[in-house]
């Protein structure tokens, strides 16, 4: 195929050699991009022979470029001919991998893993492991760290001798001088564990874990608690207890916070991972300690997990550890002296209640509920009411309502608008839940309120909650509760007032229906249509078109039209536009 | 349990009463703003109160006991001050908290004046104490995003004693006494290594004296030079590749700013990789205006040792110029002028080409700081001397922005600047100059034909890829 069209061959690599010493470098990694199209324009035996040694000889450039060459090669497969060719794209990316820039070299080593499943097991071994092992011995710690990401994806399909030189590599990456390639090492620790026979699992990796977990920089051992999870899963639960349970034990009380959060924040990986015997001797006592941890990162992270951890206990006596030994934490965590801990519990305490059940929530549950419904962090508070519905399902929300109430009406008044716009947001599920007479009577005020905060966003969030309201509750309560206060407010003086309500009637008309929109909701518009505010006008124009479909023709044509003409000859061009278009969109010209 | 603690107070609650939210401040203030309101303070994240009161025996003064029992009465003074108090609670332990401290302020006055004291067995009691007061896992900064720049640091809770170890540590260092033979046994790889992570700290006050530390240490204890280098090392890269996040930066290039000072020549290999390896992306690191002072110092040490050095830093300069941050970008501008302040003509002939096209990109930024630093070079003598010589080359490169912003730019006094600038060249080479003045216009046309010319031929590509039937999903029919 090369050369059949003379001439015009020249070309691809012309261009491309053209763009890529342009001083642009936007040009030059528009060049990049299109490597692919360059490559198929050449044919697969010049890309092998032209194109990539090009690439490897002369790629000196900004780390973007080189990114999305890291990027390309990755697919290059089919365009050097398929797999039997697949390790010409081995020396580009070899130097790609070594590069400082953590973005490049990370996406080499991603596209260096992606084609090692296209070496055939002999390719692998002559061309892939070759490069490894010049990468895990290279000078700087760059192509070291790239090579522990490399080991895992080989070492399925490699022979036995060649196994065990991987396996010698990774355990010298382990104990490598730089921090840098450990903390490399120790994140792929897990990964090289699963796919190593279980007898090297037991005898290579633990030790490696267990020197990576003690290792004197606290970045290193957080990741070998990663690793943990993994090991642990491959491993024979008779082993945990002498081979993994130790390091654990270790972990969970390490002198650096980093360390224990990194615990708290797998707890529930780990118990999975541990099986339930250990959980109870270890993983309770372990979190007790979390949970009361002296660091409010580490009790965040543990409070999060509190529901996950109850969940996964065993059944057997899992009423009894949560009563004995996880509620007391628990309880104190309600009033600790950090937000973020309480906010963190605040999200999972509700799920509680189904494990333990109508009586233990009463008894138990419900006041650390009321607590946090009443706490000072308006977070909390939003919290515990976001979650109700795993209360509701176990208790009934009524046992709530009585402390509920104030702590919505505080929340509703928020001084931060993102709380009032967060607790708007609940409006439909709670008035779903606590029921039409409970809404009426407390929360209706309340959501009228909203529709004259001095922040749009509320106002708008409000008006979508009505909609919402009105779908629950049906056209007759809209009728007798909230359109008549919403047709209020377009004699309003403030301008913003008077078009709320021209939003509020967008969002109703439909879930109210035809007789109520052209009965009520209608004159009201049209009579607005004479508003000295040419933004309420043009509005006008626009909720004519958005409530067109609802009317009938009859009405649309006696008394739409004339309004949108009038409005369509008015002298702010803004207005004029507005009711030209809803004349088109309802046909009505 | 709950129903005993009083509910804290609240403003909200009365103002809940009576109006809707209609005036209320919105939570839009300025994080800094919002900071300043609260005194934050920590302490060591290990440490909490073991709930019992801690109690120390008294022991008399140094200056009352006679010269010989004084050094059995240091040691025991050493062993005291190892106990460590919790300072986040400010009522706990008041009397011994300021014995502790009375003790210490001593301990800083004897090794300060006395002679005969440092006894070998005091060495190991002094690197316990000091290592048990100041070795702690720095606690989890307050704020989420602690941001140097923003954010007001967090200072350690238990200064008081703190302060008064660091001041001990430093005296004893330099004691005319301190014999580094001895105590290299105990001040080793480890304890430098404890000792770095405590740069990290949020204290300036603490990061000041860790200096100091530093500093005396690489100075009295050769046998650590190499390793305190290369832990360095690890930490920028760490920094610059991992975290972006180290509140010591500053302050480890000041020491090293000291140390390249002292570096031999011919330079090391190891040196020359630190500058292009580590110092030179250090640039890129986002709170670069926090420590660039110190970085750029240290560059400019770098290249005053050795000017064959000049190429690769300002390669490496331009390699990570800023793109979009002008803030960064006038930084820039300001180190290399220290660069070329003290460049050589030899080796300004080199990168003179690169490094004015993208003075030449600078000078046409739309943002006047970044096109009014770039111009200043002009009002620097060397900088003009080295133009001149070399006003055939550079000339043609800077003309065409020169020439265009002297027509487009927004800013008047940047329009003013260039105007000089270009008198400057006309004078310097008046045929040079009418040539490109001349030809301005036919090089324009130039440029746009060849770009067109460049769409000219991706479309071909393009075409050529159609006509030989290849299918645009990179699957090549068979």
């Amino acid at each position: 195929m090369a050369g059949a069209d003379g001439d015009d061959s020249l070309y691809p690599i012309a261009v491309l050699i053209d763009e890529l010493r342009n001083e642009d470098v936007q040009l030059r990694l528009n060049s990049i991009k299109k490597l692919s199209t360059i490559a198929l324009a050449l044919g697969v035996e010049r890309t092998r022979t032209e194109l990539l040694p090009f690439l490897t000889d002369t790629i000196y450039d900004e780390d973007e470029v080189l990114l999305a060459l890291a990027e390309q090669l990755g697919n290059f497969t089919m365009l050097v001919g398929g797999p039997e060719y697949v390790h010409c794209l081995l020396p580009p990316l070899e130097s790609l991998a070594t590069v400082e820039e953590t973005v490049v070299r990370d996406k080499a080593v991603e596209s260096l893993r992606k084609i090692s499943q296209e070496h055939s097991p002999v390719d692998l071994e002559v061309h892939f492991e070759p490069l490894v092992k010049r990468l895990a011995s290279g000078d700087w710690f760059t192509s070291r760290t790239s090579a522990c990401g490399l080991f895992s994806v080989c070492y399925p399909r490699v022979s036995s001798t060649v196994k065990a030189e991987i396996r010698q590599h990774f355990r010298t990456l382990c104990s490598d001088d730089t921090p840098m390639v450990r903390r490399a090492a120790a994140s792929k620790l897990g990964e090289f564990a699963k796919v190593l026979e279980l007898d090297y699992v037991k005898s290579d990796i633990i030790s490696l874990f267990t020197a990576l977990a003690s290792d004197e920089q606290d970045s290193v051992r957080l990741l070998a608690v990663e690793a943990c999870v993994s090991i642990a899963t491959l491993l024979p639960q008779e082993d945990l207890e002498t081979l993994v349970m130790p390091t654990l034990r270790q972990a969970a009380e390490d002198k650096s916070w980093r360390v224990r959060y990194m615990v708290a924040d797998k707890f529930s990986e780990l118990q999975k991972a541990v099986g339930p015997e250990i959980t109870k001797n270890d993983l309770v006592p372990a979190f007790q300690n979390l949970l009361k941890d002296c660091e409010a990162e580490v009790r965040a992270a543990a409070a999060n997990k509190v529901k996950e951890f109850c969940e996964n206990l065993p059944e057997d006596n899992r009423e009894q550890i949560i009563m004995t030994h996880i509620l007391p934490c628990v309880k104190e965590l309600v009033s600790d002296t950090n937000q973020h801990v309480k906010s963190a519990l605040a999200s999972v305490i509700m799920g509680l209640s189904t494990i333990l059940g109508k009586d233990n929530t009463i008894e138990h549950l419900l006041p650390l509920f009321l607590a946090q419904l009443k706490d000072e962090c308006p977070e909390v508070r939003l919290n515990i009411i976001s979650n109700l519905d795993c209360v509701n399902e176990v208790i009934g929300i009524r046992q709530l309502s009585q402390s509920l109430l104030p702590a919505i009406v505080e929340l509703a008044e928020d001084a931060k608008w993102r709380v009032r716009l967060a607790i708007i947001e609940y409006m439909p599920l709670l008035a779903g839940q606590l029921g039409v007479e409970f809404f009426d009577e407390k929360l209706n005020t309340l959501c009228m309120a909203w529709l004259i905060d001095h922040v749009y966003a509320i106002r708008e969030a409000a008006t979508c909650n009505l909609m919402k309201l009105v779908e629950k509750f049906g056209a007759e309560w809209a009728q007798n509760t909230i359109v008549p206060k919403v047709l209020g407010m377009a004699n309003d003086p403030n301008y913003l007032h008077r078009m709320t309500t021209l939003f509020c009637i967008n969002a109703l008309s439909e879930a109210c229906g035809q007789e109520i929109t052209t009965k009520q909701m209608l004159p009201v518009v049209l009579k607005m249509s004479n508003d000295q505010v040419a933004n309420v006008r043009f509005n006008v124009a626009k909720s004519l078109q958005k409530i067109g479909p609802v009317l009938d023709s009859n009405t649309l044509q006696t008394e739409v039209k004339p309004v949108l003409e009038k409005l369509a000859s008015d002298s702010d061009m803004d207005v004029k536009y507005f009711a030209q278009e809803a004349i088109s969109v309802l046909a009505l010209a | 349990m709950m129903g005993d603690r009083p509910s804290p107070p609240r403003a909200m609650s009365s103002a809940a009463a009576t109006s809707p939210s209609v005036d209320k401040v919105d939570g839009f203030s300025r994080k800094s703003v919002r900071k300043a309101k609260q005194k934050r303070s920590q302490s060591s994240s290990q440490f909490r109160s073991q709930g019992k009161p801690i109690e120390l025996t008294p022991l008399p003064l140094l200056k009352d006991v006679p010269a010989s029992e004084q050094p059995e009465l240091f040691l025991k003074k050493l062993q005291q001050c190892c106990t460590i108090f919790d300072f986040m609670d400010t009522l706990s332990d008041l009397k011994m908290k300021e014995y502790k401290r009375s003790t210490l302020n001593e301990l800083v006055d004897y090794v300060t004046v006395s002679r005969g004291y440092l006894t070998e067995q005091a060495y190991p009691e002094v690197v316990k104490m000091v290592s048990h007061n100041i070795f702690r896992t720095l606690p989890p900064s307050d704020s989420n995003e602690f941001d140097p720049e923003e954010d007001e640091p967090t200072l350690e809770a238990s200064w008081p004693h703190l302060q008064l170890v660091y001041e001990f540590f430093i005296r004893f260092l330099e004691s005319q006494e301190f014999q580094p033979s001895i105590a290299k046994k105990y001040i080793d790889q480890k304890f430098v290594l404890q000792l770095l992570e405590l740069f990290d700290s949020e204290d300036p006050r603490e990061r000041d004296y860790l200096k100091t530390v530093l500093h005396r240490i690489y100075g009295k204890f050769l046998g650590l030079r190499a390793f305190i280098r290369k832990q360095i090392n690890n930490i920028f890269l760490r920094f610059v590749y991992e975290t972006e996040h180290f509140n010591g930066v500053a302050e480890l290039l000041e020491i090293l700013g000291s140390i390249i000072n002292g570096f031999a020549l011919p330079l090391k290999a190891e040196h020359k990789q630190f500058l292009v390896k580590v110092l030179i992306p250090l640039h890129t690191v986002r709170s670069l205006s926090l420590f660039h002072a110190q970085l750029a110092y240290c560059i400019v040490q770098f290249l005053e040792k050795d000017p064959t050095l000049t190429e690769p830093v300002i390669r490496g300069l331009l390699k990570f110029w800023p793109k979009t941050c002008s803030q960064k970008e006038v930084m820039f501008l300001g180190e290399l002028e220290e660069i070329l302040d003290v460049i050589e003509p030899t080796q300004f002939v080199k990168i003179q080409e690169p490094l004015f096209k993208q003075i030449s990109r600078c000078v046409s930024s739309p943002h006047f700081q970044v096109a009014e630093r770039a111009l200043y070079y002009w009002n620097n003598e060397y900088i003009m001397s080295l133009i001149e010589e070399n006003s055939s080359v550079i000339l043609p490169i800077m003309f065409t922005s020169l020439y265009r912003i002297s027509k487009e730019h927004w800013n008047p006094a940047i329009v003013a600047l260039v105007y000089n600038v270009l008198k400057a060249f006309m004078e310097m080479n008046s045929t040079l100059f009418d040539e490109l003045t001349a030809t301005y216009k036919s090089d324009r046309q130039r440029e746009k034909k060849k770009e067109k010319d460049r769409e000219e031929l991706w479309k071909k590509l393009q075409d050529l890829e159609l006509k030989r039937g290849l299918r645009s999903d990179g699957i090549i029919p068979t």
